[in-house]
């Protein structure tokens, strides 16, 4: 075999397994899951007080190649994905030029080829130069490889357009994406529209913004039948429609962001108009942020994304205004997760499974998410114990725009296998 | 003696009652040096100070202009028509480079809220915000607060009502903070559609009714709108504001007897306020204009490390 992993306690949903076991893989595949694997391993490694799950996908990052290579390349967003103890990342079509071609999605996974580390799943555009007008053409897009599509960041305003690209969508079986934001009641915000705002004389985006989107697409997800996956979902009331629309039936799924889960628009005036506490979604408010970790604990939440957006220290060390929106999230994630909800005990190791491998997979329809013997060896080995300081000046992310800088954490990722590759270890 | 303990004025906000009392006497002691027949004090000779405009502005930046010369600061003016911002340089690059030719005070007027906090993060130099987006103006509620105090003697226990674009003003977030931490009972009137989100939590208590906001009001401080406003459908036109919200000697009966009208400018006649009202002995705009002066001596004054002066 080609590699095995002694003794470390497993948890897959997918086969009910909570137990310490050894892990056997070989040809890139599980080849053996008992509490002894038999035989010597080429490579063996011992991770007894480890904790060994199927590997995490994070299914919305932002690899800025081709185009913006300053700030972050798939050689480098692989590597800090690793780093971060994903095996694979779903990364999002807003390039230059625009991922809404075969030809650019032939590019991305042929540079993830070469980068070696992480699986790169690439996002198609819904509409032709993330323009909102003209359906991109999704199913070339889908042969050379795309796992869903997504105008993210420039979402869909036309619902004639969005209604469309459902109905399109179910030929593929891919789920359609969605950064809810109605365009015209975000207008021109910065942060939350709400009391910090107000007392930071910065423009508000309404909450409402991302509302009536997310109420939009449960509508037209119910009359479609397509799959729809609402991104970076931030408040109270959309977190409620979500769940009212999967109790009757809708295939609506959601993912969470751990900086949503973590922080609020205080954190704009306690930074002193940082703007690495400028996204988008902006940061809400502590409702919102308590119904978001109920929603992680109960079930009511598929996903944890990072919604990864690497911007150079030029770019980003701006006025509020004039910076753009995002932070890098690879490398912080797990670890924040690991300190702030597995720890506490608000997230069982299961839960983390389902929330970071298995439902992202689902919803995505990649086959991982399972350490079933023959499933592809795709590996996230975390230490609960492990003491990390965020040092962004240490990531292997060619961009530092993080609001977690200084930040100490208990627990995260001590060893990645891809294809069964140990790609990072710690 | 007191000083402040401060190394830039960025807003109100980060200043206790004993800041702002210690400014105001200040500003009260420097005012006479505009009454002498040579107006300037050796008080900053030897000092620099920038003033960073990326805004247009006549009235504030002569203002610090004025003061700065009667303090006899050495001055530089850097404004952005004239400056390499349009050439792509960001801000930082431009506070760096200012900052290598040893300034001592950087006063910084910038469309957009929080500027003048990076500046204050990254330059030796004290900041003084000259109005920073829709944010802070910190030295306007300066200006204002000494004038309400000349003419009315006391800051505490008045009613203050502040009417117009709340929403897009500098100016009415400062004085809300200032006028509420003296003791005053501010009242914030507009639109509703110009009224931001918890507005409540500077200070201030809020109506959409502008009788409310005046009755009994000892100090009436009308804000600027904008025309452009209409287009952005906060209300139908200038007419309708007008006779919803412009300050008229109508409605100036509501107000207490000796009350005061105050705008921080430019007004525009026939808007917000009647031309009547804006040219009545009760109106102390020019008051303003001369104490904003003063004030502004006494900032520069008290963050160039001096002590405050005896009143």
């Amino acid at each position: 075999m080609q590699l095995i992993l002694r003794q470390g306690r497993v948890i897959d949903p997918s086969q009910k397994l909570n137990n310490v076991m050894d892990v056997g893989i070989d040809d890139g595949k599980i080849a053996a899951l008992a509490p002894k694997v038999a035989g010597k391993g080429r490579k063996e490694i011992d991770v007894r007080g480890l904790v060994i799950l199927p590997g995490f996908i994070d299914m919305h990052v932002h690899l800025r190649e081709p185009g913006r290579e300053d700030a972050e390349t798939i050689e480098s967003g692989c590597a800090a994905a690793v780093a971060g103890g994903f095996t694979g990342v779903a990364c999002m079509p807003n390039t230059q030029p625009v991922n809404d071609s075969e030809a650019v999605t032939a590019f991305i996974l042929s540079r993830a080829r070469e980068a070696g580390k992480a699986a790169v799943y690439p996002v198609g555009a819904i509409t032709k130069g993330l323009e909102g007008k003209t359906l991109a053409e999704i199913g070339e897009m889908r042969r050379a490889g795309i796992v869903a599509v997504s105008d993210d960041g420039h979402p869909v305003c036309n619902s004639q357009v969005m209604r469309r690209a459902m109905e399109y969508s179910r030929i593929f079986d891919i789920p359609v994406i969605d950064h809810c934001e109605d365009r015209d009641l975000a207008a021109g915000g910065v942060m939350n529209e709400g009391g910090w705002a107000t007392r930071l004389g910065l423009r508000g985006m309404n909450p409402a913004a991302e509302e009536v989107q997310v109420e939009r697409d449960a509508v037209l997800a119910r009359q479609t039948g397509a799959r729809v996956h609402i991104a970076h979902l931030s408040t109270r009331h959309a977190l409620e429609t979500v769940v009212r629309a999967k109790k009757a039936g809708v295939a609506l799924t959601c993912e969470v962001t751990p900086h949503h889960l973590l922080l609020t628009d205080a954190a704009v005036a306690e930074s002193s108009y940082d703007t690495n506490t400028k996204m988008n979604p902006p940061l809400r408010l502590q409702e919102d942020v308590d119904a978001l970790a109920r929603g992680l604990a109960s079930g009511a939440i598929d996903v944890i994304a990072t919604d990864h957006a690497p911007h150079s220290v030029r770019d980003k060390m701006l006025e509020f205004d004039h910076a753009p929106f995002g932070i890098v999230g690879l490398e912080t994630a797990v670890s924040l997760v690991c300190d702030r909800f597995v720890r506490p005990g608000v997230l069982t190791l299961e839960r983390l499974a389902e929330l970071f491998s298995a439902n992202p997979s689902r919803i995505l329809n990649l086959g991982r998410g399972t350490l079933a013997v023959g499933s592809v060896a795709d590996v996230t080995v975390l230490d609960l114990e492990r003491k990390m300081d965020v040092k962004p000046g240490e990531f292997a992310s060619r961009s530092r725009n993080t609001p977690f800088a200084g930040w100490k954490l208990t627990g995260g990722p001590a060893l990645t296998v891809v294809r069964g590759k140990v790609v990072w270890s710690l | 003696m007191a000083s402040l303990s401060h190394k830039d004025l960025l807003g109100i906000e980060q200043l206790s009652v004993e800041d702002i009392q210690l400014i105001l006497d200040t500003a009260e002691a420097l005012r006479e040096v505009a009454a002498r027949p040579v107006k300037k004090v050796p008080t900053l000779r030897g000092k620099t100070v920038v003033n960073l405009f990326f805004e247009p502005s006549t009235r504030t930046r002569s203002s610090f202009e004025l003061a700065e010369k009667r303090l006899s600061a050495d001055i530089l003016n850097f404004s952005a028509s004239t400056s390499s911002v349009t050439k792509g340089e960001t801000l930082l690059d431009t506070a760096h480079n200012l900052e290598a030719m040893s300034p001592d005070i950087i006063v910084i007027r910038h469309q957009s809220a929080g500027a003048p906090h990076l500046l204050g993060r990254e330059c030796r130099a004290s900041i003084v915000n000259a109005g920073d987006g829709m944010h802070e103006h910190p030295t306007q509620a300066l200006l204002d607060g000494l004038t309400v105090r000349t003419i009315k003697g006391r800051l505490d226990g008045l009613k203050v009502a502040i009417i117009g674009d709340v929403a897009h003003s500098r100016v009415v977030r400062s004085d809300t903070i200032l006028f509420s931490r003296m003791g005053a009972d501010v009242w914030v009137c507009g639109p509703p559609t110009l009224l931001p989100w918890e507005f409540e939590k500077l200070g201030a208590r809020t109506t959409p009714h502008m009788e409310e906001a005046m009755d009994g009001a000892d100090v009436i401080m009308m804000l600027r709108v904008q025309h452009e406003r209409q287009n952005e459908a906060f209300f139908p036109s200038a007419r309708e504001y007008a006779s919803l919200y412009g300050l008229t000697r109508e409605r100036m009966r509501s107000a207490k007897k000796g009350a005061i009208v105050m705008h921080p400018g430019p007004i525009n006649r026939g808007v917000e306020i009647e031309s009547e009202v804006a040219d009545a002995d009760y109106s102390v705009i020019l008051n303003q204009v001369s104490n904003g002066v003063a004030a502004r001596m006494a900032v520069l004054y008290l963050l160039s490390g001096n002590s405050g002066l005896e009143p």
